[in-house]
């Protein structure tokens, strides 16, 4: 008998993403999609059940699919479409709190897999450069979504002292980037024009949807050889990017602004409900973060096929061109290498490649 | 300083201990046993040491001043023996301008902590080399101490009001080690709090001084700079100049121990005086969030012009490195042993400071 695995947010894309993907699994019976609203994307084949995970109906969902896998992917830092962040803090916490009491009394639940992000470790100078999944953050996020995640994470944490016999893998996602992305930071890319905070160059770190959508597969299934899928992984892609490098790679220019100018432009747009730019956004773009992957290739046995710069490009290719498209420029800088040998008498036997 | 009471000045015996040491240790000085000699009678000519350091047989090269704009290029490692002087230009002009293509496309790499070598090679080293060779005229002794590749931790006095002396050091290790190689220093968290000064120190290599960037970057094989006295070191009054404050709680002997890396004492002499800190605004400090708000006979009083430092002659010298790969794993956890290392590393830097100050002719020569 094949696996029953239920997917909790299948209306976000990567929910949606992730079930039609884990249906191709062979060993893979059933997959049930539940999610709040129906998806407006299809699931390929999935069952769909409309149940709000606040609500003890995810109980009787889980009883009555008799799933052995669980994968709660509605953990996230955005409204889907036009809801309010303490809906979606009510999503977050109350949900994962109504979702585990459910698989708590389930006979049948084998494995548990949670959808966290590396904001739980926060953005501070005073934290160490890089941090492992056992650094504890010097100042805990006091609100907003890395609140969020670090309540979930605890409760994930309670549910796995009470049910030993669940594996329980909890995967802390840098920020996700791809051509689908509907992050707050992709959001923020698409801007014609970055602001950023002056004097400050944060040191970013992505992960592909691919990638995200692969590792999740990895955690659903039994663990290879070898390997352990269990307990908490850091998941992001190889290397670092800055937020300099990032404008300039997308063309896009920044605009540098004073620390308590961001700040306070950040909680006006909030109040006009232009946009969620969240004060921890602004902290990340400020301080920046950056995790060790070194349990997610060594224990998880994970090898992301992307690197932070090659999602990162990715995306950028999904984008199309910012003001300033670094062909552009790179083709202003040829065009004087030429002009300047030229005109030291040379001849241009081998320009500025 | 005239009022240094110690004169423990052997100089036969801290030579030939110096000399022993530097044979003891394997790798690039081994390949040199005319250096072994020069080491001894050039050390007051720190470009002609490096250079007898390099090519092991080439002549030494008569001492000048054109000396040391020819070994920039060499340890920039902007290219091998140039052709004539337009293919120089021309070639340097074409580097520069691919420089510039790849730093407006964004097409180069940064470390995970931040650390932009392009960017530090070719922009930020040339700006502070000025200052290291004309402004302090600093003199580097015992660069060989510091091992060619490898994780090592040079441990360094802390002086000077404003952290240049860490800067200088960095400057030291990069243009005179053999190997070029780069220190990756750790600072206090103040420096990452304050905007452009945290950016910039990331791109220099700098890296927040807690135990668990430490044992990263040593883990890596990368030559990490300490300088435990902190805040104490470099914010002490003028009275106090060249007497070491305590050095923390030791972490950075258990830091060591723990990745088994040798520890290099590293004494650095002339930059308690480049801002003679008189008094202490400590109200003004609390204020403004930092440490201590050095007053200067020329600070607060003439505005910015009161912050150019005074052009002191500094000497920075490298000790024997103290191995840590000998002890039982177990040994990082001892605090015995961890109090007695950290005195060993800070009487070597406190003895070779001493020294240092009676070899000196004066403050600013």
């Amino acid at each position: 008998m094949g696996k029953v695995v239920l997917v909790t947010g299948v209306a976000r894309q990567l929910g949606g993403r992730f079930v039609r993907r884990v249906q191709r699994d062979p060993d893979v019976e059933r997959v049930i999609g539940v999610d709040a609203v129906p998806p407006g994307h299809h699931l390929g084949g999935a069952e769909f059940v409309q149940a709000d995970i606040r609500q003890s109906a995810i109980g009787r969902v889980l009883a009555q699919t008799r799933a052995d896998t669980v994968v709660h992917l509605d953990v996230t830092g955005t409204p889907l479409g036009s809801g309010s962040r303490a809906s979606v803090k009510e999503t977050n916490v109350i949900g994962t709190m109504q979702l585990l009491g459910a698989c708590q009394k389930s006979p049948t639940v084998r494995r548990l897999v949670v959808k966290s992000s590396t904001n739980v470790y926060g953005s501070a100078p005073r934290d160490p450069a890089v941090c492992t999944e056992t650094t504890a953050p010097k100042s805990l996020p006091s609100g907003g979504f890395a609140k969020d995640a670090v309540e979930v994470e605890g409760y994930v944490r309670g549910f796995a002292r009470r049910r030993p016999d669940v594996s329980v893998t909890v995967l802390r996602f840098a920020n996700i980037l791809g051509p689908a992305a509907d992050t707050p930071l992709a959001s923020y890319f698409g801007l014609p024009v970055l602001p950023t905070v002056f004097g400050y160059d944060p040191r970013l770190q992505f992960v592909h949807e691919d990638d995200v959508i692969e590792v999740l597969r990895v955690c659903a299934d039994e663990p290879r050889r070898g390997t352990l899928n269990s307990g908490t992984f850091n998941i992001a892609g190889d290397g670092v990017l800055l937020l300099s490098q990032c404008s300039r790679r997308l063309g896009r220019p920044t605009v540098p602004l004073l620390l308590p100018a961001v700040t306070w432009a950040g909680s006006l747009v909030r109040t006009l409900g232009m946009t969620d730019f969240a004060p921890e956004q602004i902290r990340l773009l400020t301080h920046g973060r950056v995790v060790d992957t070194t349990q997610m290739r060594e224990t998880l046995g994970f090898r992301p096929k992307y690197s932070t710069a090659g999602a990162f490009a990715d995306f950028a290719r999904g984008r199309g061109a910012g003001l300033l498209p670094p062909e552009a420029l790179a083709g202003a800088v040829d065009r004087i290498a030429e002009l300047s040998l030229r005109g030291s008498g040379h001849l241009p036997t081998q320009s500025a490649n | 300083m005239a009022d240094a009471k110690v004169i423990p000045f052997d100089d036969d015996r801290s030579r030939g201990s110096r000399s022993a040491g530097s044979r003891r240790r394997t790798g690039a000085a081994e390949s040199a046993p005319a250096g072994e000699g020069a080491v001894g009678e050039v050390q007051s000519l720190p470009v002609r040491g490096a250079a007898a350091q390099e090519p092991a047989p080439e002549p030494p090269e008569p001492p000048g001043p054109e000396e040391s704009t020819a070994a920039r290029p060499t340890a920039e490692g902007s290219g091998g023996a140039d052709g004539g002087e337009d293919g120089g230009l021309e070639r340097r002009l074409a580097s520069g301008l691919s420089f510039l293509r790849r730093r407006l496309t964004g097409d180069y790499e940064v470390d995970d902590f931040g650390y932009d070598a392009e960017l530090t090679d070719q922009v930020l080293m040339s700006l502070l080399r000025p200052v290291y060779e004309k402004y302090f005229r600093v003199e580097v002794k015992g660069v060989e101490n510091i091992p060619a590749e490898g994780g090592a931790l040079i441990v360094a006095n802390h002086s000077g009001t404003l952290p240049l002396d860490g800067l200088m050091m960095q400057v030291a290790v990069h243009d005179h080690h053999p190997a070029g190689r780069h220190l990756r220093l750790l600072a206090a968290d103040l420096v990452f709090v304050l905007p452009v000064v945290n950016e910039l120190a990331r791109k220099l290599g700098h890296t927040l001084a807690c135990a668990e960037d430490a044992e990263r970057l040593l883990a890596q094989g990368e030559l990490v700079g300490v300088m435990p006295e902190g805040f104490k070191g470099i914010g002490k009054p003028f009275g106090e100049r060249y007497k070491l404050q305590r050095f923390g709680r030791g972490g950075f002997v258990s830091t060591a121990l723990r990745q088994g890396a040798p520890i290099v004492p590293c004494s650095i002499v002339g930059a308690e005086e480049i801002y003679p800190m008189i008094g202490n605004s400590k109200t003004l400090a609390r204020l403004l969030g930092f440490p201590y708000f050095p007053l200067t006979p020329t600070f607060p009083w003439l505005g910015p012009l009161g912050a150019v430092p005074l052009p002191t002659k500094w000497t920075i010298q490298f000790g024997e490195p103290i191995p840590t790969d000998g002890y039982a794993p177990e040994a990082a956890e001892d605090p015995v042993l961890m109090f007695n290392l950290t005195d060993q590393v800070r009487e070597q830097i406190q003895h070779t400071l001493y020294k240092l100050l009676v070899q000196r002719r004066s403050v600013f020569f």
